[in-house]
């Protein structure tokens, strides 16, 4: 815990940090819907792989990635809405 | 670590919202792709109703269903802290 005991960080510094830890966290929240959306857009929309990605398959893909982003949406709203309500019930 | 002598509370505080913040994103991408299976079929222009119902539902069932596991778990082992963990 030595990496928190930052009486020796300026305020700038400190902010800096914490930049930086956020964009990480963001990068490998990116990086895991991509793999899901290629894993589950590639299941769905290739069946047979050609010799290239033609046109059908790509519109597909194009679709099933804007619905993959909406079924996420929903599930965090979902389970965030859940959280609430079993935060109200305590 | 209860001598929070030298800590930077401000830097506490931000690591342990940022971890609860990562702990939900992480759930939800998991969820996601369980409902995803479980709920969709071909994907059309938009999400329609039958399938944001499913996918609402299976949010709600996976919770109950860990819920659920979690209690019967915890009622059929013979937990001791000291020791591994018993199955009857």
């Amino acid at each position: 815990m030595d990496s928190l005991s930052t009486g020796s960080l300026s305020g700038a510094q400190k902010e800096d940090l914490m930049d930086q830890v956020k964009q990480q966290i963001a990068i490998a929240n990116a990086q895991e819907l991509l793999t899901k959306m290629s894993e589950k857009c590639f299941k769905k929309c290739i069946n047979k792989p050609g010799t290239s990605l033609d046109n059908s398959e790509q519109k597909c893909i194009a679709m099933c990635m804007d619905r993959y982003m909406d079924a996420w949406n929903l599930v965090s709203r979902t389970y965030s809405s859940r959280i609430q309500r079993e935060r109200n019930n305590m | 670590m209860s001598d929070s002598e030298g800590v930077d509370p401000q830097l506490q505080d931000f690591i342990l919202t940022e971890t609860q913040k990562q702990r939900f994103q992480v759930l939800v991408h998991g969820l996601t792709d369980t409902c995803w299976d479980t709920c969709m079929g071909k994907p059309l222009n938009r999400l329609d109703y039958r399938t944001e119902v499913c996918i609402m539902n299976c949010v709600e069932r996976f919770i109950d269903a860990t819920t659920f596991i979690t209690k019967r778990l915890m009622n059929t082992t013979k937990y001791r802290s000291d020791s591994p963990l018993e199955f009857q």
